[in-house]
Order: C-alpha cells, then sequence, then structure tokens
C-alpha cells in the first residue's frame, strides 16, 4: 500500500511519530496521494461500496451480539426480544439481515467488473485470488449467521448444506459429525457457528487490506486495461476518488433503505419466522438468494459426491481464471467476442440463479445441467481458446489518449 | 465541463461547506440508534414496580426484595432506633439532604423524611452503598444501622450516612404503601 | 465511458429479457391470494388504531382459545405504533388473565393475576398438550403468523414487488384463508376431521374447523359484523404482533430517504466541482 507518498511531516508531533511509525504518510500514500487512472468509471466504485457495507455489517453485528443469545432454547426468543423490546432493534436487525444481501450485491457487481476488464489479469492475479478467497469467507460468513437466528431455515439450512461434507468417501461422516458436534445441528452447532460468525469478519478486513495492498501494487486496472504510463494518466485517489466513491456510497444506502426500511423481509424466508424444529422439514428447503447459482450447480448433479464437487469446482474455478483466459488484451472493451460471452456468462449465473430456487424436478433439472454445462465451458472452454482465436479491437496507447478520443468524438 | 474556477470561489466553498455540514448531520444522527440501544429496553423498564407483601416482617426485624436488579432493604424499626435517628440534629450528618424519591430533592435529612407518613417505623431503601455499589450489612457499624464492608462505610438507623467515604444517604426509592401490610416499589 | 455505461445496461436489459423468457414456464405454487386494500401498506401506511382493537378482540374471542400470542406482552397494546389501548385499559386486561409464578417459599409454583408486563398466556401448556386437545393437530401460535406465512410470488411479480413496496403476503393470506371455507367440490374428497379450504398454504384441507361466523363477535363502533370484516381486522391485528414497529419503521424510513436524497444531490454536485478540470 506504501510507495506513493508525498507526504513530508510539517508539525513536530508529526515529525516524532514518522520516525517511530509511519502510520500517517502510509495512509497519505495509499489513500490521498495515491496515483489513481482518470477513467475509472462507476463499476469501479464498487469496491468501496463492498468495503462500506462490510463496516455497516461489523457495526450492526457487534450491538446486536449485546442482546443475543446462542443457545437453541433461547436464541429465537432473543432476536424476537431485540425486534420488540431493544431501543432500535428492529432498525438494528433488519440492516444487519437485509446488509448480508447488499454485501452480495455489491460484492457481484465487483466480481462481475473485474472479468469485464479482465482485473485478474497479469499482474493483478494475486489481488484477484485474495478476492474469491474473500467471496470464500463472506459466503461462510453469510451461511452462519443465517443459522444464529435459529428459525426453521436456519436449522434446516445448516442441516443441508453441512451434510455435503458427508459426502466425502471414507472419512465424511466423522466431519459432519465433528462439525455438528452430536448427531444433528443443535446446540453446540449453533454455539460454534456464533463464535465464528464473530471471528471471521475480522479475518475478511485482515485480507480486504492484503486485497488492496495487492492490488496498489501494480495500480489499479481501468476501463482502457491500459496502465499509466505518465502523470497525464492519474489522478490523486483524494479527493477525486474520495467523493466519487462516496456519491456512489450514498447512492447505494438510498437501495439499501429502499429495503432496509419498506422491504426488510423481503429476501428473507418466511419460514425463519418460525422457531426451528428438528421434528419439521419445510416444504422447499432454499438457501439465501446469493447462493442460488450454486445451489442450482449442486442439484444438477445425480451424484452425491459429484454434486459436491461441481459446486466447490464452480468457485474454484475462478481461483485459476488468470492462467484460463489466454487474451493479451486486458480489457473485455476491445474484445468483441469476449464481450458476447461475457453477458452469455452474466446471463447463465441469473438462470442458474432461478433455478437455484426452483424445486428439484422436471425442467427444472434438465435446464439446470444446461446451464452448470454452460458456466464450465465459458471457463474452461470458451475464455482459453478465444484469446488465441479472436481479434481484438486496437487498444489506445494511453489513458490520456483514450480519453481525449472520447472527449473529441463526442463533441 | 464548465470552467468557472476561481471565479466564484465563496460558492464553490459555500457547497464543500454545506455538503460536510449535511454528512455530519447524519453521521450524528446514525450514531443514536447505536448508542440508545444499551439503554434499558421496553421489558425491562416494564418490569420498573413491584408488590411486596410485609404482613410477615415484626418489629426489628427486615426483608430484603430485589427491585431492578437491586436488593432493596424494608425494615420495621423499634422505637429505640427511630428515638436514636431522630435525636441527631441535621447539622451533625455528612449528607444533609432525605435522598427520597417521595420528597423534593432539597428535603431535609430528618428520621421523618427517611420514612413515610403514617408508616413512620418502615424504612425503604435501596440496599446499595453510595460509595462504589456494594451491598451494607445490616444492624452493624458504629450507629446501629449499616455497615457497609467494602470500603467502611456506616450508615444510621434510619439509613443516612454517618462516617466513611460514601457521599450520600442511602436512596429512598419511589414506594407507597397500597394498604397496610403491601408496599408497591416503582 | 458514458457511452461504455450506456452499452453495458443495454446489456443488462437483454439480459433481463432473457430471463424473462425463461420462466415463462414457472408453474404457480401455492394458492392463489387476492390482494386486500391494507391501511398499513406503501410507504406512508400506518395501522387503523379502531381496527387493531377490533381484531384484538376477534383474536381473544375466537382464536386464543387454540391460539397463543407467546411473544406479545399486554403492556405493548398501549404501546405507541399498536392498538392504542390506555395504561389503564391495559392494566384491567391483564388483570383478567392468570400467570403461572413462582416459586414461592415453599417452593410451590402459584397463579396470579395477570400483569402489563406479562405477556399472553398460551392456551397449552407445550405443543403435546395442544396435539391432545386438537385431534393430533398443533394450532401454532400467532404472534409471528402474519410473517412466518406467504405464498411464492412467481415471477415476474417478485421483482414487481421491490418497485411496489408489497410487503402485505402474510395478512392477505391469512385474510384468504379465513374467507376461503366453503364445501368441498365434486370429487375433492375431505379427510375425517379436516376442512376444505382451497386457500391454504399447503394443501385443499386443513384441521381448524372455520372459525369465524357472521354476528359471532360483538363490535360496539357500528363496523360490520361479518365474517370478511372479522377476517381482515384480525389479519390487520395480526400483522401489528407480528411487526409491531411497524408504523416507526416507515417514518423513520422516510426520514432517511429524505436526507440521503439531499446528500446524495450535494456531493453530486461537490463531485462535479472537484471533477471539473479532469477530462476523464
Amino acid at each position: 500500500m506504501s510507495g506513493h507518498s508525498t507526504y513530508e511531516p510539517q508539525s513536530a508531533p508529526a515529525k516524532w511519530l514518522e520516525r517511530r511509525l509511519p502510520v500517517i504518510s502510509l495512509v497519505h500514500g495509499s489513500f490521498v496521494a495515491f496515483p489513481t487512472p482518470k477513467n475509472l468509471n462507476y463499476w469501479w466504485t464498487f469496491g468501496g461500496i463492498a468495503f462500506f457495507v462490510l463496516v455497516v455489517q461489523l457495526v450492526t453485528g457487534i450491538v446486536l451480539v449485546m442482546h443475543y443469545t446462542p443457545n437453541d432454547a433461547l436464541a429465537f426468543a432473543s432476536v424476537e426480544h431485540i425486534m420488540r423490546d431493544v431501543n432500535y432493534g428492529w432498525l438494528l436487525r433488519y440492516l444487519h439481515m437485509n446488509g448480508a444481501s447488499m454485501f452480495f450485491i455489491a460484492v457481484y457487481i465487483h466480481m462481475f467488473r473485474g472479468m469485464y476488464y479482465g482485473s485478474y489479469k497479469e499482474p493483478r492475479e494475486i489481488a484477484w485470488i485474495l478476492g474469491v478467497l474473500l467471496f470464500l469467507l463472506m459466503m461462510a460468513t453469510a451461511f452462519m449467521g443465517y443459522v444464529l437466528p435459529w428459525g426453521q431455515m436456519s436449522l434446516w439450512g445448516a442441516t443441508v448444506i453441512t451434510n455435503l461434507f458427508s459426502a466425502i468417501p471414507v472419512v465424511g461422516e466423522s466431519i459432519t459429525t465433528w462439525l455438528w458436534g452430536g448427531f444433528s445441528v443443535g446446540n453446540p452447532t449453533l454455539n460454534r457457528f456464533f463464535s465464528l460468525h464473530y471471528l471471521l469478519p475480522f479475518v475478511i478486513v485482515g485480507v480486504v487490506l492484503l486485497h488492496i495492498w495487492a492490488f496498489h501494487i501494480a495500480g489499479n486496472n481501468n476501463p482502457v486495461g491500459v496502465d499509466p504510463k505518465s502523470e497525464k494518466d492519474t489522478i490523486s485517489f483524494h479527493p477525486y476518488y474520495t467523493v466519487k466513491d462516496l456519491f456512489a456510497i450514498v447512492i447505494f444506502m438510498i437501495f439499501f433503505s429502499w429495503f432496509a426500511f419498506y422491504l426488510p423481509n423481503y429476501m428473507g424466508h418466511p419460514d425463519n419466522y418460525i422457531e426451528a424444529n428438528p421434528m419439521v422439514t419445510p416444504a422447499h428447503i432454499v438457501p439465501e438468494w446469493y447462493f442460488l447459482p450454486f445451489y442450482a450447480i449442486l442439484r444438477a448433479i445425480p451424484d452425491k459426491l459429484g454434486g459436491v464437487i461441481a459446486m466447490f469446482g464452480a468457485i474454484a474455478v475462478l481461483f485459476v481464471l488468470p492462467w484460463l483466459d489466454t487474451s493479451k488484451v486486458r480489457s473485455g472493451a476491445f474484445r468483441p467476442v469476449f464481450k458476447v460471452f461475457f453477458w452469455l456468462f452474466v446471463f447463465y449465473s441469473v438462470m442458474l440463479g432461478w433455478l437455484g430456487a426452483m424445486p428439484a424436478e422436471g425442467i427444472y433439472v434438465i435446464l439446470s445441467r444446461i446451464f452448470t454445462a454452460l458456466y464450465f465451458i465459458h471457463f474452461l472452454v470458451i475464455l482459453p481458446v478465444l484469446g488465441l482465436i479472436e481479434k481484438p479491437k486496437k487498444v489506445p496507447d494511453s489513458i490520456n489518449d483514450a480519453v481525449l478520443g472520447k472527449t473529441g468524438s463526442a463533441s | 465541463m464548465e470552467h468557472t474556477d476561481t471565479a466564484e470561489p465563496t460558492r464553490r466553498d459555500f457547497l464543500y461547506i454545506a455538503t460536510g455540514a449535511v454528512g455530519a448531520v447524519g453521521a450524528g444522527a446514525l450514531a443514536w440508534p447505536f448508542i440508545h440501544q444499551m439503554n434499558p429496553d421496553a421489558s425491562a423498564l416494564a418490569l420498573a414496580s413491584i408488590e411486596v407483601d410485609v404482613s410477615a416482617v415484626e418489629v426489628g426485624q427486615s426483608i430484603t426484595v430485589t427491585w431492578r436488579g437491586k436488593p432493596v432493604f424494608i425494615r420495621q424499626r423499634t422505637e429505640n432506633e427511630i428515638a436514636e435517628a431522630t435525636a441527631v440534629p441535621i447539622a451533625d450528618l455528612p449528607d444533609p439532604f432525605a435522598r427520597n424519591a417521595n420528597l423534593e430533592d432539597n428535603a431535609e435529612a430528618t428520621d421523618a423524611n427517611r420514612a413515610t407518613v403514617g408508616h413512620e417505623a418502615w424504612l425503604v431503601m435501596v440496599g446499595v452503598c453510595t460509595h462504589l455499589g456494594c451491598v451494607p450489612l445490616g444492624e452493624a457499624g458504629d450507629f446501629g444501622g449499616w455497615f457497609c464492608p467494602c470500603h467502611g462505610s456506616h450508615y444510621d438507623t434510619a439509613g443516612r450516612i454517618r462516617r466513611g467515604p460514601a457521599p450520600e444517604n442511602m436512596l429512598v426509592p419511589p414506594f407507597q404503601f397500597s394498604d397496610d401490610d403491601t408496599i408497591v416499589i416503582g | 465511458m458514458k457511452n461504455l455505461m450506456f452499452k453495458s445496461v443495454r446489456a443488462l436489459a437483454v439480459v433481463a429479457g432473457l430471463a424473462i423468457a425463461g420462466p415463462a414456464l414457472a408453474a404457480g405454487e401455492g394458492p392463489h391470494v387476492e390482494k386486500q386494500p391494507w391501511s398499513f401498506a406503501g410507504p406512508f401506511g400506518q395501522f387503523d388504531k379502531a381496527q387493531l382493537q377490533r381484531g384484538f378482540q376477534v383474536y381473544r374471542e375466537v382464536c386464543a382459545a387454540c391460539h397463543g400470542l407467546s411473544l406479545v406482552a399486554f403492556r405493548n397494546l398501549a404501546e405507541e405504533g399498536g392498538p392504542g389501548f390506555s395504561t389503564d385499559e391495559v392494566s384491567a386486561l391483564s388483570a383478567e388473565y392468570f400467570i403461572q409464578d413462582g416459586p414461592d417459599e415453599e417452593g410451590e409454583m402459584f397463579e396470579r393475576e395477570g400483569k402489563p408486563f406479562d405477556r399472553f398466556p398460551s392456551p397449552f401448556p407445550n405443543e403435546q398438550a395442544a396435539r391432545a386437545s386438537n385431534n393430533g393437530a398443533y394450532p401454532p401460535d400467532l404472534s409471528l403468523i402474519a410473517k412466518a406465512r406467504a405464498v411464492t410470488r412467481g415471477f415476474p411479480w417478485f421483482v414487481l414487488d421491490i418497485a411496489t413496496q408489497y410487503q402485505e403476503n402474510g395478512p392477505d393470506y391469512l385474510y384468504g384463508l379465513l374467507t376461503g371455507y366453503h364445501d368441498a367440490p365434486e370429487g375433492v374428497e375431505v379427510p375425517e376431521g379436516q376442512y376444505y379450504n382451497p386457500n391454504f398454504i399447503a394443501g385443499q384441507t386443513l384441521a381448524m374447523a372455520p372459525p369465524l361466523f357472521d354476528e359471532a363477535v360483538e363490535y360496539t363502533d357500528g363496523s360490520p359484523m361479518t365474517v370478511d370484516q372479522y377476517a381482515r381486522d384480525v389479519s390487520a391485528f395480526l400483522m401489528w404482533t407480528a411487526e409491531p414497529h411497524l408504523e416507526a419503521r416507515k417514518r423513520i424510513g422516510f426520514g432517511v430517504m429524505a436526507f440521503l436524497i439531499l446528500f446524495a444531490s450535494l456531493l453530486y454536485f461537490t463531485k462535479r466541482k472537484i471533477w471539473r478540470n479532469v477530462d476523464h
């Protein structure tokens, strides 16, 4: 994150601190003077938006814990106590509950942006891999958080997902028993999920800092995909991108508030307002919407172990994406064929999400299989082959040329 | 993009100040729910009153009940104790105020003001030392009232501080006799 | 960049279009639910206090025989955003209930008069007792029922619901259920101890006998004493028990929205000022 500071301590205390712990110049170099491509569009604000939602989740989560009781006999009632009796408890809980969805919305857009503009490509592979790791950590955190209210979907979602591990040959049963701390999802499971749900967000914050560090080494990618060549190509992060990110965050807050205040239960499942009952399984167990594409892939494979492998494979393939895309051109803006496949990929993802919410029968199973196949073909066939045969458009020499070219044609 | 810079610096400054001020107001308003959530919740506030049956408390006996999570001492005092407490001049008291939630804030710490009209023998007070919150021991200390073992505060038979680090007389909570045998606290 | 954004949006629209074409196959699940007019719907929706009071009366005189309301305390009935009973009315009301308390000095549990801070006592001590008295069926607690029941909204309704802020699936369902009892059509077998109701979420018959009849509850405010009105009132009341801070939520939400729009506008102009000399 360092290395770009033009910071010179002026006051005596600042000089004193700088010699001992140069934290001001570190922050100054990373978030004030940091040279940032001047052509970043609004899709680039979703990293900052995701970070903002992460902070919202941390703050609301910490205060919710002041009132929540992680015990299978008391958890459901303690959440209702928050909703009914705690001052502004309903607000804090609805912000946290919808914040999880908002986090995934921001991160999914952030990931699709990275895919479109080739942000995973050399030399930003580590930033991308850390990003996929963050995505995995988020999924784990969100899953365990969903268990805490101890409603019907909490219990049965936990049962279904932890049972995935039973597909592992030989040791599967032992692993699920170990995860549960018993012979089914119960109080020990709730307690450990609560502990980990509190821990993992701080791990996420740590990996986020590494993620930022990693892309600050190469500098931000940009819509043109050409690295900055001169000072004409960049501007300082502050005030240009601080104000732009802040504006985008406030717009996102309007979207967030629309749900938190007016549709607070839209993203949730009604069954989670029924207390967990280990004797009765809900008619359709559906995960939260952000897991649906992966859930559809899981169900598309008619074999237990195969389904689990396909589901984890769908995420694992993201880790090696930097080496699957063989194109020398970084930004998708200059790859006419890639663009088509990119939007098709977005479409596959949406369709898989929809199929994940449908019952696993009839036409839905067939469609799930088709789109699962298309999902993997995109990564394993299209991207490697396309890079070799596609004829890209001419890439501008520099960011400044691209910007001036555009302004020139517009006037 | 218009290029009107430096022409109207005051208007630009105003925009920045207005944006910053609105942002600060928003941040302040946002902080409130996060602070207020730690205050007593609606269910805790609803438990603010209790009824106590004191028919079994004889002269010279005490009971302790729980009100808002704190002990409340209820004692039917002996003639002797009342006489002892009444004899003390206000000027000799470290804390001259009654500290009785049922009276004005500036009521004097007379024995009558520590009890209640019609039930002068009864002393009802929050059994928490006004020094640092320990629970004093009954019928102990140099003044025949209460003694706090934590830091050595001595209270008399009207629950008034007489010696030691505690700054105030023990608090008399809001209460009333709903009939001769029943006290409603809170 | 504007051009690029536009293209991206256009591409997304194409994706959305394809997504619409696909799910046309989606089979509708669960019963058909008619939307009802509710005073608490929409961004400025508020409860109708008189309706909540009538709904409470229906709950008390009809539903409470089998259904608990265990998360609601008597004091809630006098709290802001609720039915608007006075604290004296609530004290008198709570005193009509018996609450198990204890143990006393002998270690025995005892019954005492209810206090405003008590929660509604449930009609049965536990689920087993409830099933034993109801032919094996378990009458669910109604505290959260209005949020715990919703019929799946197929495409494209579930997308449009975001814009229209449709959140009344619960009370709509409850109203539909309570008014949905009628004689089974030819060919539909109704098992012993079950009643035909096509509006039931999990099948065509359920164990609850039709609970409401015209004139069954004596209203004093001149509202019609019909099954339709009873169903409306009790559904609204149950929406309040499930979401007691609904009014505060919508009120604060409006303030937050107004603030954010103002702040966003100011930030927009600030951003333009700051960026005015940068070609981008």
